[in-house]
This record gives C-alpha cells, sequence and structure tokens, in this order.
C-alpha cells in the first residue's frame, strides 16, 4: 500500500493552509474550541468544522488528538531496528512487521552503501530495553532466512518534537 | 509526574481521535466520566508537564504537496549540540532524536513542497560540514498510533 497522494483532490487551498497554520501548535483548551478558531479566521465556525472534517477523511489529518512523550508514559527503551531484507520481498515482509502490535511505524526506506545494508525500519517501544531486545528477536524469527543484517538504534534523548510546522 | 487513572483514561481516549463539535470537550469528558472542567485542566497539566508533547489535529506534509523525509548524520561528539541548534532551527525539522549508533543524530522533515527537502539538506551540510543521509519513506506498511499507559506502568 504505498499512501504517497498526488491525487489533485488531496490538495489543499488557501484557506485549508490558514486553517493548517491556526492550528499546527494544537486546539485551544476553551470551551468552544473550533468557534475561537474560526473567529480568529474570520469564516463561519461551520466552514471550518467541515474542512477538518474533509482534511480527516483525505487524510491530510492523520488525527486529531494527542501526541505522546513515550518516555513520560514509561517506554523508556525507544528502538528504531533496521533491516537488511531482499527489495523482492520486502513489501510481504513489511506488512508482516508492520502489524506487530509492538511495532509502531514500519517503512521501506533506501540503503545509504556501504555505510548503510538497511532498507527496513521499524519502531519499538518497550518498558525496557531486554523487552524491546525481545521484540527485535521477535522480529528477526519472523523474517527467518530474509534478514541478511539488522541493527537496533535506540534512542538516547530527544532532541525535538514539534511535528509539522508550515510557514505562514 | 505521576498519573492516576483518569489520567492515563484522557491519553488513552484521546489518542484514538477528537470530536469536530461545537463543544468537543464536554463530549469527551462525558464520555469518560467527568466534566469538561476537569478534562480542560488536566489536559493543560499534561501538556505544560510535556507528558503529551502536542494536542490538536495532526497533519500529513506528504497529503498537501509536501514530503517527509528521515535524515541521518554522524555528528562529532564535540560537536554534537552545535549541530543539533543548527538542525532543530529549521522549521521543516519535526523530530530529531539522538541515538546510539554511529549515525548518531536522525530527524524528519516536513516540508511543504518536494523540492523544501533537498534545500534544508543543503543548507544543513552547509552550515555544519557534514554530510546528510537522506532516507524517505519509500513505502509505510502500518501504523499503531496508540501507547497505551497501563495502570503498571512506572511513570515520570
Amino acid at each position: 500500500m504505498n499512501m504517497q497522494m498526488t491525487d489533485p483532490e488531496h490538495r489543499i487551498d488557501s484557506l485549508d493552509r490558514r486553517i493548517i497554520i491556526a492550528t499546527q501548535d494544537g486546539l485551544p483548551l476553551v470551551s468552544r474550541p473550533y468557534a475561537l478558531i474560526a473567529e480568529q479566521l474570520d469564516i463561519p465556525v461551520a466552514e471550518l468544522k467541515q474542512r477538518l472534517q474533509r482534511m480527516q477523511e483525505t487524510g491530510v489529518i492523520r488525527r486529531i488528538g494527542v501526541v505522546p512523550n513515550h518516555y513520560a508514559l514509561g517506554y523508556r527503551a525507544n528502538g528504531m531496528t533496521v533491516w537488511d531484507v531482499p527489495d523482492e520481498r520486502i513489501d510481504e515482509l513489511g506488512e508482516q512487521i508492520g502489524a506487530l502490535d509492538f511495532v509502531s511505524h514500519c517503512y521501506h526506506r533506501p540503503r545509504k552503501l556501504p555505510d548503510w545494508p538497511y532498507n527496513l525500519f521499524a519502531m519499538v517501544h518497550a518498558h525496557t530495553r531486554d523487552e524491546a531486545l525481545a521484540h527485535v528477536e521477535q522480529i528477526a524469527k519472523l523474517l527467518g532466512a530474509h534478514n541478511r543484517a539488522h541493527d537496533v538504534l535506540f534512542s538516547t534523548r530527544i532532541l525535538k518534537k514539534t511535528g509539522m510546522r508550515l510557514n505562514p | 509526574m505521576t498519573l492516576d487513572s483518569l489520567d492515563r483514561q484522557i491519553i488513552n481516549q484521546l489518542q484514538t481521535g477528537f470530536p469536530v463539535s461545537d463543544e468537543p470537550y464536554a463530549e469527551v469528558a462525558a464520555a469518560l466520566g467527568t466534566d469538561e472542567a476537569t478534562l480542560l485542566a488536566r489536559l493543560q497539566i499534561l501538556l505544560d508537564e510535556r507528558v503529551l508533547t502536542r494536542f490538536g489535529p495532526l497533519y500529513r506534509a506528504d497529503r498537501l504537496g509536501g514530503a517527509f523525509s528521515l535524515v541521518a548524520m554522524k555528528v562529532p561528539e564535540d560537536k554534537f549540540d552545535e549541530v543539533t541548534e543548527i538542525v532543530n532551527s529549521f522549521p521543516e525539522v519535526a523530530h530529531n532524536y539522538q541515538r546510539e549508533h554511529a549515525f548518531n543524530m536522525w530527524f524528519v522533515l516536513a516540508t511543504d513542497s518536494e523540492a523544501r527537502v533537498a534545500q534544508v539538506n543543503a543548507e544543513i551540510e552547509k552550515r555544519s560540514g557534514l554530510p546528510v543521509h537522506n532516507m524517505p519513506k519509500l513505502n509505510e506498511y502500518f501504523i499503531h498510533l496508540d501507547l497505551k499507559v497501563d495502570d503498571q506502568d512506572e511513570l515520570s
């Protein structure tokens, strides 16, 4: 499933862009948040709500909600596991790995030879390193002989986590 | 910060979505068996204490004509803080993590055009004097957005 979208119906217009800029830092913590944003943008609240709904339907908005800090929730071992698997099998293998409940994101990315032979990336989150390494073993077992090499890169510090920002 | 049962319910509930309605907090509060004022106060604390890094619509750059890319760098320890400052100064850098590896800095670019990824990378190479390794996603297999907070979790 390729998620790249170039279909013009998914493109945004200038009002969508203004809505994105007004909400990308977060929703206001007031009783009627959408009414407040609509007022700031000088548009009817019904139009704002309709556009937010539409952007959710087209996937421009992945979801409306919270992004937790993994560390603060007790997930102290956050590892980027990386795998060198045959290109011709990668989609089938990626779907299997991505479906594991301890994998939050799974991507096919280009190798950077000779330094970086890995083409499959799967993020695992666990409370301890031992638990994370057990997850890595489980992925290795699932990949079997298709796993030609792998590594796990634990994060040691969040240097920045702001999410997407459009320039006004 | 110690999270109580209501905090955990709020975090779990709001990872699954938030209504687009006139009084969405009142709606969510009712579903959680609390009231709007309590929910708003708890959310403010969770954000202030950085238990939550964001609350609102999560936009996808690649669905609005732009692009996401993961970029890796090998940064010498004595230049790490300086390079962090350079990289983080770009609004297009959505996240940046230090990792235990020769490739020790990994950041995600979210740009509003495809061309901007290469521009930001070139600028970072120029200002840091270090090569960047651009690894855009070729395919995405599945996304689990929920990180469940259980009662036995050790929280800070």
